[in-house]
């Protein structure tokens, strides 16, 4: 499956697909994730747009030489809870992580047509295989959580929240 | 009385940070295996399939098997007849802790201010350094490399003695359940029990630097280990959280006296990729 997303693919995923994400997305975590949902409370501009992006939630580890990145696993998700909705509102509409979701964000992944994929948290070393190139976007100065535009080939992820609201988690 | 230079210490953190980041070890790749061949759950033994591959890969190119290269949480055990010389015992462990995780592409994960500046250390320093003196000559070292992921679903709950035994399940249970798919399971949990408030959440960390699936000593406490792991693969959690019988790869209990009014327990949640390594100078 080729990214951006759009409402049309969104339709067409739901919880339980195992599917492999091909194009570019970007990375972000609780430092970036602050800092951009400030940027949105102070009604100022975003580094990047967002519309129709997704955000993998991810640190990656240090790239060693003849490396594109480090390993690069899931982040528990919970964390960008409180940072969600603002970043859904803006045209968000992917989100890649691992672990639960607080109902806030499974009600506005539905009112805003999105889906929340999970990767397998700790297989970072081989999910860092199907990254191809990596750019540092903005926030530099936070290390491993500053944000960074990859672009990937055959990512594997399973769908957990479709945009129906159905969730992987609750058997 | 025999003399040991701090930079052997340095240099012995250095490289057993570097060989726990890439190498889950022989038995957790064991037990891994086995329990890739217990599930039946086709998304279940899949998602093992890629742990044992990832774990795999970590190894043959000596990259991490994880990105989050933890916080270094370093145990020494001095023996007492030790005399230590050169710069100081914990500049010496933070200076290795330094050079590992930047000659060795670990990820830097330390944060300078919990609370309100949160300013990137950059070279993963300060340690959690635990010293503990004992007899002899020698100096043990385990690092245990500590992801969040699972640390931020750890508990600890003073129970009452009356709790009991059902008390302490009861507790565990309830903090498997409701980490659910967070800490990225199966998991290896490592319980504490008795002591105090402090002591407690010191014994289950400790009991995640025991040889995965080993058990306690004392009969009681082994057979709870048991008893505990078979409830906890029975909540079909499951790898990643998508269902199976694989939540749990052990559950290790160390325990210590307490106060007549006490029963504390603490629980530490390690991920799967169960990462300690100890040698002795």
């Amino acid at each position: 499956m080729t990214l951006p997303l759009n409402n049309e693919i969104i339709e067409t995923l739901h919880t339980g697909d195992n599917v492999l994400l091909t194009g570019y997305m970007y990375t972000g975590r609780d430092a970036a994730h602050k800092r951009l949902c400030q940027l949105i409370e102070d009604d100022k501009e975003l580094p990047f747009d967002i519309k129709n992006e997704v955000i993998y939630y991810v640190g990656p580890a240090p790239a060693k030489p003849g490396y594109v990145i480090g390993p690069a696993g899931p982040t528990t998700s919970y964390r960008m809870d409180s940072y969600t909705v603002p970043l859904l509102e803006k045209g968000l509409k992917g989100m890649i992580g691992k672990g639960l979701r607080s109902p806030e964000v499974i009600d506005n992944i539905k009112k805003y047509k999105a889906v929340y994929f999970a990767a397998i948290g700790g297989a970072a070393a081989l999910i860092s295989k199907s990254i191809k190139s990596m750019e540092i976007i903005c926030y530099d100065d936070l290390g491993t959580e500053a944000v960074r535009r990859l672009y990937v080939e055959d990512f594997p992820v399973i769908v957990v929240i479709d945009s129906k609201g159905n969730n992987l988690y609750v058997r | 009385m025999r003399t040991i230079d701090t930079k052997q210490i340095k240099e012995k953190v250095t490289s057993l940070l570097l060989e726990s980041n890439y190498n889950i070890g022989e038995e957790t790749f064991k037990i891994l295996n086995q329990s890739y061949e217990l599930e039946t759950n086709p998304i279940s033994k899949s998602v093992l399939n890629q742990i044992i591959k990832n774990d795999e890969i970590a190894l043959n190119e000596s990259i991490p098997m994880c990105q989050d290269t933890g916080m270094a949480v370093i145990f020494l055990e001095i023996g007492q007849d030790v005399y230590l010389t050169g710069k100081k015992l914990y500049e010496s462990v933070n200076e290795g802790v330094r050079e590992a995780y930047s000659i060795g592409y670990l990820r830097k994960s330390v944060v300078d201010d919990p609370l309100f500046h949160r300013t990137n250390t950059k070279d993963n320093t300060p340690a959690i350094i635990h010293t503990d003196i004992v007899s002899g000559s020698q100096i043990k070292i385990t690092v245990a490399p500590k992801g969040f992921g699972s640390e931020n679903m750890s508990a600890i709950k003073m129970l009452k003695p009356s709790d009991g035994v059902m008390g302490v399940k009861n507790f565990v249970i309830e903090t498997v359940k409701k980490a659910g798919p967070n800490p990225c399971p199966p998991i290896v949990i490592g319980i504490g029990i008795g002591g105090t408030f402090e002591k407690c959440t010191y014994l289950a960390k400790i009991a995640l630097t025991r040889e995965i699936g080993q058990h306690n000593t004392s009969g009681d406490y082994s057979k709870l280990e048991s008893e505990l792991l078979e409830e906890i693969n029975n909540l079909d959690i499951g790898p990643a959280g998508l269902g199976g019988i694989t939540t749990a790869l052990a559950v290790h209990i160390e325990y210590f006296p307490t106060h007549i009014a006490g029963l504390p327990v603490a629980i530490n949640i390690c991920c799967h990729a169960y990462r300690h390594k100890s040698s002795i100078i």
